[in-house]
């Protein structure tokens, strides 16, 4: 095997973080590949420019997604390079493994890919990085007989995630590991083989805290909340004060609604203003506890900059039930799809059209009224559009308010 | 050697196979959790069980050969059950107090970083950079293990006022929610892209390209049976590059990254909000990127020193204004941090209330 000279990337070696770089030269011992991926680094790193081309379409059969082409532009001088796919395997919810199942893993890449991973990828694959177009068919054999399936790529479903939830988690509102492991299964066909404009994500979190980060990163960010009030153990709110927790201005002066108040003594929660943010639960965990019924709002639109801008997702659905079989939450879904699918053009994301479209559009095409909890404060501007509808609706009104006597606004 | 017989559509196994004993019982009946140590929590189920959590750096980028060493790890100390989180790092799971010790001075040994709970500095959110990807103007594993070195002292305590949430993308395609972080780092073109017009008409879509730019500066070039690119227009996303590989953009001397503050993504207290421009380039400077490790300890001294227990970088400057967060940190205000794009009624000043330093 050739040995580079690597001084630049040896630099990233050094210091106390783990090193990418070591993990890179570890896989580099016994795999070509992986040898000349390290090779491959130092030269980007000298000349401070990458040499990876445009993906190719590559795959297995029967799917059109789950394998990322690359190959380097350096082929000749890389050969180990020259085909570097990617392969993302769909993970578990919540990123639980056992010591067994990782190991087949490893043992299937080591004999057909470069021995490199992501674990995980930024959407929540179980990334293998680096492998040539002829092994993909076995790779795909080996894993699937397994029980390991592709995840998503292109214009398709992506791989679905979410966060830990009630694995581990005292504040989820929902099984996110379960509804994870549901709609993935439910929408295996729309991961595999892309119909879409453009990609879809869908993440899922148990609560306001967001650790799937759905609210800036998925399509439809699905999050946790209950409707209940914050139960209080007043024991609890003294152990805080005593060991040393400034009740005054770490809770009550940091809620946004100002819905509590503190005594010195008991804690006391104006249930009906509170706008369930998380923050007081969090500091407190041993004295508040939300109680209730539990569901999730439903967001949708957030995405990255790319064409004109990030989004953060709108709120749509500020409550529904999230229970198996999920059924109303899949009808959603569907309907959602059905109204990209027509008024989207080729690559662009649901909140993109939704801007295109307007709201309304998109609310009436899933079937959902409008509520002031989707709204950060109504419209500024007095161009709006009136349906015959909506002008017969007002003038029904005003034909009953003279009937009664009583004007309803 | 056949091959197994191949199963499509089969999707990921199931989780439950996955959870440990522990959380098999106590599947969402836990009452709450304790931070110990920047490395160590442990959850309390309502039956009394606890199960303590040891949290380890990981770089994302892994050989096969360190995963089989989480796997050793995990044989040896929590019966084989641990997983990966949301940013990347390593949990090892023990229901054992007495186990608790010994793993952790076994991962001491093998030299594995344990921190990353609580008011700190976590593992970082990044994308492929140099290693891995077609669109890259920076390499985002070096620049993280370059913040990450330096910055080692919040990952392994929780000194700070809250979490500060770091990302890295390596072009403005922003995989991940790098967008939404206390501190972002996004790597940035600053040139027009030059055209291989020769190549166009075989391997690019005409609507598509045009399409593809967010500020309609691409339009058609029919004596090259290509397009042109409209200087005044260009914001150097690369968008077009992407959908067009004959189209050009890289740029060894003139890439660079660019700094943003101020973002979040969990509702607590204040609404999630996108990280803001505050430096608009530095030079690429691999291996280290020193100036922008520099900068970005910076500005998290200067919160550190100025913000109150709680409050995100974002909620911290929205408090003090954005003209004292430039006075306190010393950064040049220049042109690039007044938007001229998509937000620019929703981030222009409307009153006459400010600060003077």
């Amino acid at each position: 095997m050739k040995k580079y000279d690597t001084p630049l990337i040896d630099e990233l070696e050094k210091g106390p973080w783990p090193s990418f770089v070591t993990e890179m030269k570890k896989a580099a011992k016994n795999n070509e590949m992986a040898n000349d991926a390290v090779g491959h680094l130092e030269k980007c790193f000298r000349t401070k420019v990458g040499y990876w081309k445009h993906g190719g379409i590559v795959g297995v059969l029967g799917y059109g997604g789950g394998v990322i082409g690359r190959y380097s532009e350096l082929g000749d001088e890389f050969p180990g390079v020259a085909h570097f796919h990617t392969v993302r395997l769909n993970q578990p919810s919540g990123f639980f493994y056992t010591s067994q199942a990782l190991r087949e893993i490893c043992d299937v890449w080591d004999k057909y890919g470069s021995g490199l991973t992501n674990v995980h990828g930024s959407t929540g694959d179980l990334v293998l990085l680096g492998t040539k177009t002829d092994a993909l068919e076995t790779i795909f054999a080996e894993y699937s007989s397994r029980g390991w399936d592709l995840g998503g790529s292109g214009s398709a479903l992506r791989t679905p995630s979410c966060c830990i939830g009630p694995g581990r988690c005292e504040w989820s509102n929902y099984d996110t590991l379960d509804l994870c492991y549901a709609l993935t299964q439910e929408f295996q066909d729309e991961i595999h083989r892309p119909m879409f404009s453009y990609k879809f994500k869908i993440k899922m979190s148990g609560c306001a805290c967001d650790c799937v980060a759905s609210i800036a990163r998925a399509d439809m960010s699905i999050i946790g909340t209950w409707k209940g009030h914050i139960e209080v153990n007043q024991d609890e709110v003294k152990n805080y004060a005593k060991n040393g927790m400034d009740i005054t201005a770490e809770i009550v002066n940091m809620c946004p609604t100002q819905c509590i108040s503190y005594d010195g003594k008991d804690l006391k929660i104006n249930n009906a203003e509170c706008s369930r943010c998380m923050h007081c639960i969090t500091r407190m965990t041993k004295a508040l506890k939300p109680t209730g019924e539990r569901g999730a709002t439903i967001c949708i639109g957030s995405k990255a900059p790319i064409v004109v801008g990030s989004l953060l997702s709108w709120v749509i659905v500020p409550f529904i039930k999230v229970e198996p079989p999920y059924t109303e939450l899949k009808d959603v879904i569907r309907k959602i799809w059905e109204w990209w699918d027509d008024n989207a053009k080729p690559r662009e994301r649901i909140g993109e059209v939704i801007e295109m479209k307007g709201m309304r559009s998109f609310l009436e095409g899933i079937g959902q009224s409008p509520i002031p909890q989707q709204i950060k404060e109504p419209r500024k501007d007095p161009f709006m559009f009136y349906t015959e509808d909506d002008m017969a609706a007002f003038k029904a009104k005003e034909a009953e308010e003279k009937k009664t006597g009583k004007y309803k606004f | 050697m056949a091959l197994p017989q191949r199963k499509t559509d089969i999707g990921p196994p199931h989780y439950k196979q996955f959870l440990p004993p522990i959380i098999q019982k106590n599947y969402g009946k836990w009452k709450y959790h304790e931070v110990i140590t920047p490395g160590v929590m442990v959850h309390v189920g309502d039956s009394g069980d606890k199960l303590w959590t040891v949290r380890v750096a990981s770089p994302r980028l892994l050989s096969t050969a360190t995963i089989r060493e989480h796997c050793d790890i995990a044989e040896k100390f929590c019966g084989g059950f641990f997983r990966y989180t949301t940013r990347n790092n390593v949990e090892f799971l023990v229901s054992d107090e007495k186990q608790l010790e010994s793993l952790k001075k076994e991962l001491t040994a093998r030299g594995f970083k344990m921190g990353g709970i609580g008011a700190g500095i976590t593992n970082v959110v990044h994308t492929q950079g140099w290693v891995h990807c077609h669109s890259a103007c920076t390499d985002a594993s070096g620049l993280v293990k370059s913040m990450m070195d330096e910055l080692m002292e919040y990952f392994e305590s929780t000194r700070l006022p809250a979490k500060v949430r770091l990302a890295v993308a390596c072009c403005v395609n922003m995989c991940g929610a790098v967008h939404c972080s206390d501190i972002a780092v996004v790597a940035v073109h600053t040139k027009v892209p030059t055209i291989a017009h020769e190549n166009f008409k075989n391997m690019c879509e005409l609507p598509t390209v045009i399409g593809s730019c967010p500020t309609r500066a691409i339009s058609p070039d029919p004596a090259n049976k290509s397009v042109k690119i409209n200087a005044e227009k260009c914001m150097y996303c690369g968008n077009c590059f992407t959908v067009c590989p004959p189209i050009s953009i890289k740029d060894p001397d003139r890439d660079g990254v660019a700094i943003l503050v101020g973002g979040k993504i969990n509702s607590l207290r204040s609404n999630p909000k996108f990280s803001k421009l505050v430096i608009p380039y530095i030079s690429n400077e691999p291996p280290r990127w020193p100036k922008v490790v520099a900068a970005i300890k910076h500005i998290v001294e200067v919160y550190a020193k100025n913000a109150r227990k709680h409050e995100r970088v974002g909620e911290w400057i929205e408090r003090i204004g954005w003209e004292r967060f430039f006075s306190l940190t010393g950064i040049d205000f220049t042109f690039q941090c007044i938007d001229d794009f998509t937000f620019m009624r929703d981030t222009m000043r409307t009153s006459s209330t400010f600060k003077w330093s």
